[in-house]
């Protein structure tokens, strides 16, 4: 605006400044304390200042709560299910856009419900199912013709089972469903003129077309992997498999130890740092992706 | 959603729809079918091989009649309302301060998204820490007089914890949307506004706040059903107080998914879902019937 309102923008600057003590700080305190003495970190009041143990309590954090595989193993899977998502998404908007089957919208309807069902009300059976994917399979195989089956595949402590029953998308979906529905009609007109078949079209069309839209989406969905605490909590009993953010709860101090809160903050830094780095790096992606998955 | 070109195929389409096909059928309907048939029928005695007993609304009934459930109830209400509450009203103070433009508020805006890209258990910890009665940033006042703030005794101290934890996540997320939504409000209208003699304060009382109801609505229900329902409730409540003291912050989800797990009450903890995946549905349902509005809005 052109008026000049020095009181106002003294407030607004105020403002900001509050809220930005509001969000930074507790990032700063996590970093403070993970680099103080135990003695330092359980002074009262709490000292402000960076010590000079980070490394050591880093380093008591990564045995405790094995953090080299956990970090390993979440790296992997938050790629898995991100690029999973991607595929899956492009390809099912695909086939509802671009072709008129009348099953194109109870399929629509079968995603968009997944939304109302979170992993929350339905653990134990997703665990079960986990635990022995085939069972409906047989089941169905078995009402049909009554033959018995044992076939098997067990997803338990396995990145299959970390990663499958995380790559259905809704939101993917809907995503990318918007995007094609924004491209001009005349584009899949020439194409089909020239004589591109439907594969052609998607992949050499389609997709490269859809790279902003992609890197939005995989910002967001790196980040959802990454933070996913339930599922691997529940599905992993092997230590060799547990993911970083699982591995968190060994750093929670025991009532009965000294609360060595340094070496915690340490781990959690850590363990928080990499969906951070994305969101402040691709800040423009992440937040194109986060609001446009909201139509 | 038509395209006026289409290809024609019958095969590919399902081709194309099959692996999203086989995940939502194998890892969300199957298992959703099995907490339906569950929430009505009950586990044979002494976990016998036979058929499951169909018990009718035997289980609902049993729920119900726990007050302990009802409790569970009125404490997500309760927290989920206040969380939200807080958390957005942070949000617009600052979103609507970002959007006067001043120098330097790019700054401010890039740090206000960071508590989105912190996993749920993540605050939890932190905030575990900063709010612990021994030491962090509040301890201090336990040196005034001991235990004038200790989580970990007391139901309502647990409960502000968990509140502050939820809210504090979700002011990055709120923000963005808030600040998107400012961004499409017409600069001219303002303008005309300013012109007209009106300052910031009313200017953002009157033509802001009303024009982004929209999108403050839509928010609404999206902070209401997270919270309520949501896994990042499930993760803070299990980095800091596990439910307790006492069961003051035992909220729907952290009771289903620890009365499923630890206490094997496969049943009762289905039939809670259940009721919890009805309520979804009413929140989905009022969130779509908004977005139809608002694409009448435009």
């Amino acid at each position: 605006m052109i008026e000049r309102t020095p009181i106002l923008n003294a407030v607004t600057y105020l403002i900001m400044i509050l809220g930005l003590i509001l969000i930074l700080g507790p990032f700063w305190m996590i970093f403070t304390a993970s680099t103080q003495s135990l003695q330092q970190v359980s002074s009262v009041p709490f000292n402000m200042m960076p010590g000079g143990d980070f490394l050591k309590n880093v380093d008591a954090a990564w045995d405790r709560a094995n953090l080299g595989p956990a970090l390993f193993n979440s790296l992997i899977t938050s790629l898995l299910v991100m690029v999973g998502k991607i595929v899956v998404a492009a390809l099912s908007a695909f086939a509802i856009v671009y072709f008129k089957s009348p099953l194109r919208h109870v399929f629509f309807w079968m995603v968009f419900l997944t939304l109302m069902l979170p992993l929350e009300v339905r653990v134990i059976p997703t665990y079960n199912i986990a635990a022995d994917v085939f069972e409906p399979v047989r089941w169905i195989i078995n009402a049909v013709t009554g033959i018995e089956l044992s076939l098997q595949w067990n997803l338990l402590n396995s990145y299959s089972g970390l990663v499958l029953p995380l790559i259905a998308t809704a939101t993917g979906t809907f995503l990318y469903r918007q995007f094609y529905m924004t491209l001009p009609d005349e584009l899949a007109e020439a194409a089909k003129m020239d004589g591109a078949r439907p594969l052609r079209f998607f992949i050499d069309i389609l997709l490269p077309l859809s790279r902003t839209n992609m890197l939005a989406l995989a910002t967001i969905m790196f980040v959802y992997a990454w933070n996913q605490y339930l599922w691997p909590k529940l599905m992993t009993t092997d230590a060799s498999y547990q993911t970083a953010m699982v591995a968190m709860r060994s750093l929670v101090p025991s009532i009965n130890a000294l609360p060595e809160w340094n070496v915690s903050m340490a781990g959690a830094l850590i363990i928080m740092l990499p969906p951070l780095i994305v969101v402040a790096v691709l800040q423009r992606w992440f937040v194109r992706g986060l609001v446009s998955t909201d139509k | 959603m038509n395209k006026r070109t289409v290809f024609k195929s019958w095969w590919l389409p399902v081709l194309f729809a099959l692996p999203q096909l086989l995940l939502i059928v194998f890892f969300f309907y199957w298992p959703a079918i099995s907490v339906f048939n569950w929430a009505f029928s009950l586990e044979p005695a002494f976990g016998g091989a036979g058929e499951r007993l169909f018990v009718g609304f035997d289980n609902f009934r049993e729920v119900f009649a726990d007050g302990e459930y009802w409790r569970s109830v009125s404490l997500s209400l309760f927290f989920a309302f206040t969380a939200t509450g807080l958390s957005m009203l942070i949000a617009f103070v600052l979103a609507i301060c970002v959007d006067r433009q001043l120098k330097g508020s790019g700054i401010f805006r890039f740090f206000y998204i960071w508590p989105y890209a912190i996993a749920a258990p993540a605050v939890g910890l932190a905030f575990r820490f900063i709010f612990a009665p021994e030491s962090g940033l509040i301890a201090v006042v336990n040196t005034w007089s001991p235990d004038l703030w200790n989580p970990a005794k007391f139901g309502s101290h647990a409960m502000i914890l968990v509140i502050i934890c939820f809210a504090w996540k979700w002011i990055g997320y709120n923000f963005i949307f808030m600040t998107a939504g400012l961004q499409s409000i017409p600069r001219s209208l303002l303008e005309a506004s300013s012109m007209d003699g009106s300052g910031p304060v009313r200017r953002a009382l009157d033509i802001q706040l009303p024009l982004l109801a929209p999108t403050l609505f839509f928010l609404l229900v999206l902070n209401l059903t997270e919270s309520f329902v949501g896994p990042d409730t499930y993760g803070i409540v299990d980095l800091t107080t596990e439910g307790g003291p006492n069961k003051a912050t035992d909220m729907m989800v952290y009771r289903i998914v620890s009365e499923a797990f630890r206490g094997l009450n496969y049943s009762g903890a289905a039939a809670q879902s259940l009721v919890l995946i009805g309520l979804i549905m009413v929140f989905t349902f009022i969130q779509f019937r908004f977005v139809e509005r608002r694409v009448h809005y435009k």
